[in-house]
């Protein structure tokens, strides 16, 4: 059963991925790529960590790509632009971005290749201390134990990029926009 | 019946993600799905950070995956707010139109 | 299939039923006690006490002309709406709504009277409740028509602001319980404290955090869009907001998302705050009535506020959740994880 729901999963995921990159209008990207988090949050159940899946949909899909559909929302592109028109001087044209697409292809080789080399490694049936990974609980008392400072400086991180982002996405008074130049 | 899925079916899965988010950082020429692109990797690495920890039986494979979602969160709302104040000045997403170290 | 398969298959299916049902039975209250607090009669045609209104409301919209503006995009168009419902029936998923219960001895072992017990269960009702804005963030985009798209990012910004001191007031009731499962948190409130050795308080949260219930109260009618909140369908601004462009069944299923979400709301904030279906004088088997008559009372109160105050300038609500509302929130989270640690829970 957990096999059937790994494998659909996966396709999900894969197809959502695919389809977020190969997409040219960026409402749809947005919008895939939650459906893509979905599925992995799915991928996260069936590795007995419920709280990270429902993190995922609570941070990601719920926090994070709200910022992004606001943005595509109020920037209202509606299609990629083509770059025909649109030529400069240092343009990367679109062959060597098919050679970077190559380079892709070739690391997820190189990837699946390394990882063909170790042995099988079959999950360890759920044992006693299943229960003890799964449990907010355990993930709690290690977070704030060991990993305490770790998390104080990821809130003055977030403090730091709150304060970014206001002063970047203010509109400056000084500066002209491209209308006015 | 389908394969029974180990940890390197979780790994292999995971690589092929970062790879698809990698082509996208090189195929699209739209900051937001560059963005986007960047969040695919982000989240491959992710899973396998959990699957690694389902594999042997710990926590710490969470905490940083969830340490990743934040850093993440505020990855994307600096990148957003660079993406509204580029926009102001071109009208464009395109990152060929960003090519001048100064205007 | 085993007796207890077939009675979580019953209980699922009997809370969806009676959540559709729900939705027709508030559209009715609400109109009958909007007449009531302006001092007219409300529906009274169809049926007696006009009780058949919902169904000929139904009928009226089915038959209706199915309208889609000529640019709008037609698959996130009928999407919005199906996102807005789905996530909306969803989210009662993880509510009990009852004790354990045997049917009156029908069955051998005991059933949860919810559609599933999840060991996170609170936290699934806090991302599906988040997923809830895509229906409305999208059917403002796709519609292409300003008023859709200014009360989709209206509602979108209002929803994240408000989702933090939501978030925050269900923190405060997590460490009380200390289990972030629903059905533990109302049996944690069962029994009574005795003021002054006599007089009985029921061991309700509300009681411990009345600030709290305060917040998340608040914070719901500003999630459900409900008036005095409800900027993203602002009339005399607005239109009718993101969805100015709907008709027939796809407006249906936006209004039936708000009553359910309203239902919802109200549900959890019982069972968070008011003790669930622990009450006097029931025995525990017919506990489903406190737990119905808790949630009939603040869906009252939702329609009632509806009806009462008017509405809020944006401005001032985005200054309220984020000036008032979320130091608020933050102080009672603080306070009540000092009180906390220092009795020893």
């Amino acid at each position: 059963m957990d096999a059937v729901f790994f494998w659909m999963f996966a396709a999900v995921m894969v197809v959502a991925s695919l389809l977020v990159v190969g997409q040219r209008n960026p409402m749809y990207s947005v919008l895939l790529l939650i459906v893509s988090f979905a599925a992995l949050s799915g991928l996260y159940v069936l590795l007995n960590a419920p709280f990270m899946a429902v993190v995922q949909i609570i941070i990601y899909a719920g926090a994070i790509m709200v910022l992004f559909l606001f943005v595509v929302m109020l920037l209202n592109v509606r299609t990629e632009e083509d770059g025909a028109e649109t030529h400069r001087p240092f343009d990367i044209g679109p062959g060597p971005r098919r050679f970077g697409a190559g380079l892709a292809v070739v690391l997820a080789v190189q990837l699946i290749w390394a990882l063909r080399r170790i042995a099988e490694a079959p999950f360890v049936p759920a044992g006693p201390d299943a229960a003890a990974q799964t449990s907010v609980y355990a993930i709690g008392l290690r977070l704030f134990r060991e990993y305490a400072f770790a998390f104080e400086a990821t809130s003055v991180l977030i403090l730091v990029a709150m304060v970014g982002a206001v002063i970047l996405a203010r509109r400056d008074p000084h500066l002209p926009t491209r209308k006015e130049q | 019946m389908l394969p029974e899925p180990t940890l390197n079916t979780y790994l292999a899965l995971s690589a092929i993600l970062f790879s698809i988010g990698t082509a996208g950082v090189f195929l699209r020429r739209n900051l937001i799905t560059i963005l986007l692109s960047v969040e695919v990797m982000l989240n491959a690495v992710n899973l396998t950070f959990v699957a690694v920890d389902r594999f042997l039986g710990t926590v710490d494979g969470q905490i940083i995956a969830f340490f990743v979602m934040t850093v993440a969160a505020a990855e994307a709302a600096v990148g957003l707010a660079i993406i509204i104040a580029l926009f102001r000045h071109r009208e464009s997403l395109s990152p060929d139109a960003f090519i001048s170290l100064k205007w | 299939m085993s007796a207890a398969l077939i009675a979580q298959l019953v209980v699922i299916g009997f809370t969806f039923f009676m959540l559709l049902n729900s939705a027709a039975v508030l559209v009715l209250m609400e109109r009958k006690v909007a007449a009531f607090i302006q001092q007219r009669l409300g529906p009274y045609r169809v049926g007696p006490w006009g009780a058949m209104q919902p169904l000929a409301d139904i009928i009226k919209l089915m038959m209706k002309e199915e309208l889609r503006p000529k640019s709008a995009d037609t698959f996130l168009f009928y999407l919005a709406p199906i996102l807005c419902a789905t996530a909306a029936f969803a989210a009662f998923a993880v509510v009990p709504f009852g004790a354990d219960t045997t049917f009156f001895g029908l069955l051998d072992e005991p059933v949860k009277l919810m559609a599933t017990d999840v060991n996170v269960g609170l936290l699934v009702i806090f991302a599906i409740t988040s997923m809830g804005v895509y229906g409305i963030v999208l059917a403002g985009w796709a519609s292409n028509s300003k008023y859709s798209l200014l009360g989709g990012l209206r509602s979108s910004a209002q929803m994240i602001s408000y989702e933090l001191s939501y978030g925050l007031s269900l923190a405060a009731v997590i460490m009380l319980a200390g289990t972030l499962s629903l059905r533990e948190v109302v049996d944690a409130q069962a029994g009574y404290w005795h003021l002054f050795g006599v007089l009985p308080i029921p061991k309700w949260y509300i009681f411990l955090q009345p600030l709290g219930f305060f917040i998340f109260m608040t914070a719901g009618v500003a999630e459900t869009n409900r008036a005095p909140f409800d900027f993203p369908e602002a009339e005399q601004e607005l239109v009718a907001g993101y969805h100015t462009e709907y008709s027939s069944m796809t407006f249906a299923l936006f209004f039936m998302a708000e009553y359910i979400n309203m239902v919802t709301v109200s549900a959890v904030s019982v069972n968070l705050f008011l003790g669930g279906w622990h009450g006097p004088f029931l025995p525990e088997y017919l506990g489903w009535m406190w737990f119905l008559l808790k949630v009939f009372a603040l869906v009252f109160f939702y329609i009632w506020m509806r009806w009462t105050l008017p509405r809020y300038r944006y401005d001032h609500l985005m200054e309220f959740g984020w000036k008032w509302l979320l130091p608020a929130a933050t102080l009672n989270l603080l306070v009540t994880a000092g009180v906390v640690i220092w009795m020893g829970w």
